[in-house]
C-alpha cells in the first residue's frame, strides 16, 4: 500500500506544467536536429534553425515555447493498492490535479486557452477543467503524464470508421491524406499519432496515446506496426508540404502508430496531429 | 526572393513590391487579433458602425500572446491559424486593411479579397513565439480587453520578421513550395 499526498501532486503538476511549456525535451530535441540535417529547401532549414533558437530564449527566460500553451490533458495511471492522503485542503484527486494546473498556468505566465461553453465561448480565465483520462491499473503505481495541446495541430485531427475491407492500405491512405490535408495550418514539422481498432472513441484515445510515446520517433515493439511507421513517415514527408508549409522535405518528423482489437465488423482509425513542439512530461510518485 | 524593410501603415506601392517567398522586416505598428475580436469587428460594420480602431493601411497579425512577465512588453507572441478568419478578412480588406498575418492558407475568397484591395499574407514561424516576442517592443490592449488573450492590442514591433505567402498578384508560396518538393 502506498499512499500519496494530494498536495504532493498539485506542487508537482504547478511545476510540471510550466517546465513542459518552457523547456522542449531532449528527445524532441534530438528528432528536430536529426531531421534539420535531411532538409534540403533553404526556406524549412531556416524554419529548423528558428524553432531550435526558440526553445534556447524559451527555457532561458521561462517563457512559453510557443503561446498557444494548450489544454491541460493529462493520463493518469493509478495502481489500485495506491490510497490518498487528502491533504493541502484538496478533497479528491482530480482537484489535486486541477489547482496544479490552475496554479502552474497563473505563475508561469501561460496563456489561458479554455472557454467554459464550446458555442456560447466565454474563457475560463485559469486554463481549467484539466482533461484528465484515468486507468486503474493493478498494484501500487502511480504515473502521471501531461500534454499542453494546441489547438492549431489538434483541429486538423481526424478519425474514421472503416468496413475492414479498407485494409491497411485504407488506413495508411487515410493517415497521409489527413497529413496533406492538414497542410501548412498545424505547424509543420508535425508529429503523427496514429490509433487502429478499438471502437469509434478507443481509436481516438489511441492515436493521442501514440502521440505521448517516449521517446519521440521511437518505434511500435510490434514489427507490423513498427514498418507500417516507418513507411508513413515516410509517404508523409513526401507530400512536400515541408517545415511551415513552405514546400521541403520534411513534413513530419515522427508518426506513432498504436493498435487495439475491435469488432468483427469494424476498423476505426483515428489521426492525432501534433506540431513540433511537443510538450509532453510525465511523473511517478 | 527579395527582401523588403517595410513600415507601417503600409501604401500600395509597399504592397506591389511584395511576391510570394519574399522576406519582409516590418518597422512600426501591428495590429493584433484574433477569433472573437474580428468577429465583434465585422459585426460592427454589418451594423454599420464605426470600429474602435482604425483599419486603414494597417496590418493585423493573427496572435493571442501568453501574458507578459512584470517589465516585458510581452509574452510568447507567435501567429495562430488564419483559415479562423477567413470568413471576416475580406470585408477588412475591402476597408482598407493592407494584410494579415499569421500562419497555414487562406480561402479562395480571402485570396481574391487581397487581389481586389491590393493586400498580402505574410507568415511568422508558427511554434516560434519565444523568439519572435523578441522583435516586439511594447504592447498596449486598444479595443475589448474583456477577451482576456483574446483582446485587441496594438504592438510596436522593430524587423518583425514574415514571409509572403500570398501577394496581390495571385502567388501563393505554400503551393509553389508544396509542388517543387512533392514526390508524387
Ligand atoms: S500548432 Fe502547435 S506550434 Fe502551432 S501555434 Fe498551435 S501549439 Fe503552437
Amino acid at each position: 500500500m502506498k499512499t500519496i499526498s494530494l498536495a504532493k501532486v498539485r506542487d508537482q503538476i504547478k511545476d510540471l506544467v510550466q517546465e513542459a511549456n518552457f523547456v522542449l525535451q531532449d528527445d524532441v530535441l534530438a528528432v528536430v536536429k536529426e531531421m534539420e540535417k535531411k532538409e534540403e529547401s533553404p526556406a524549412g532549414k531556416e524554419v529548423f534553425c528558428q524553432i531550435l533558437q526558440n526553445a534556447e530564449i524559451a527555457k532561458g527566460e521561462k517563457l512559453g515555447l510557443c503561446q498557444d500553451t494548450g489544454l491541460a490533458v493529462y493520463f493518469v495511471e493509478i495502481g489500485e493498492d495506491v490510497k490518498l492522503k487528502k491533504d493541502g485542503g484538496l478533497k479528491s484527486l482530480r482537484e489535486a490535479i486541477t489547482e496544479g494546473t490552475r496554479l502552474g498556468y497563473g505563475e508561469g505566465y501561460l496563456r489561458k486557452s479554455v472557454v467554459e461553453d464550446p458555442v456560447r465561448r466565454k474563457n475560463t480565465g485559469d486554463n481549467t477543467p484539466a482533461y484528465i483520462h484515468w486507468e486503474l491499473v493493478p498494484g501500487d503505481t502511480f504515473k502521471l503524464t501531461f500534454v499542453a495541446k494546441g489547438g492549431g495541430a489538434e483541429n486538423m485531427s481526424a478519425i474514421r470508421m472503416f468496413a475492414p475491407a479498407a485494409g491497411l492500405e485504407g488506413i495508411e491512405d487515410f493517415v497521409v491524406e489527413t497529413a496533406d490535408k492538414g497542410g501548412s495550418n498545424p505547424c509543420p514539422p508535425i508529429i503523427v499519432g496514429v490509433g487502429v481498432g478499438g471502437n469509434f472513441e478507443y481509436a481516438a484515445l489511441l492515436a493521442k496515446k501514440a502521440l505521448l510515446r517516449k521517446p519521440l520517433g521511437s518505434h511500435n515493439p510490434d514489427p507490423f506496426y513498427s514498418d507500417v511507421e516507418k513507411r508513413l513517415l515516410e509517404r508523409i514527408n513526401k507530400l512536400g508540404i515541408g517545415p511551415q508549409g513552405m514546400g521541403g522535405r520534411i513534413t513530419a518528423l515522427a508518426v506513432h502508430v498504436e493498435s487495439f482489437p475491435c469488432h468483427i465488423a469494424s476498423m476505426p482509425a483515428a489521426v492525432n496531429i501534433q506540431c513540433h513542439s511537443h510538450r509532453v512530461m510525465s511523473f511517478e510518485m | 526572393m527579395a527582401e523588403h524593410r517595410i513600415t507601417t501603415p503600409v501604401t500600395d506601392d509597399v504592397i506591389a513590391k511584395m511576391k510570394a517567398g519574399d522576406r519582409v522586416y516590418i518597422t512600426g505598428y501591428l495590429l493584433c487579433g484574433r477569433d472573437s475580436a474580428h468577429k465583434k469587428l465585422v459585426d460592427l460594420i454589418k451594423e454599420g458602425k464605426e470600429l474602435p480602431i482604425d483599419i486603414k493601411g494597417q496590418l493585423i497579425y493573427y496572435v493571442g500572446p501568453t501574458p507578459a512577465r512584470p517589465g516585458k512588453a510581452i509574452g510568447s507572441a507567435g501567429p495562430t491559424t488564419s483559415y479562423r478568419m477567413d470568413s471576416y478578412a475580406p470585408i477588412l480588406h475591402s476597408l482598407g486593411l493592407k494584410g494579415s498575418i499569421g500562419k497555414g492558407s487562406r480561402s479562395k475568397e480571402v485570396k481574391e479579397a487581397m487581389m481586389k484591395h491590393k493586400a498580402v499574407y505574410l507568415a511568422s514561424v508558427g511554434g516560434a513565439g519565444a523568439l519572435i516576442s523578441k522583435s516586439i517592443e511594447s504592447s498596449d490592449i486598444v479595443a475589448y480587453p474583456e477577451l482576456g488573450p483574446e483582446a485587441i492590442r496594438r504592438v510596436k514591433v522593430k524587423d518583425f520578421p514574415c514571409i509572403v505567402i500570398n501577394d496581390m498578384y495571385g502567388g501563393d508560396l505554400y503551393e509553389e513550395g508544396k509542388k517543387k518538393y512533392r514526390i508524387a
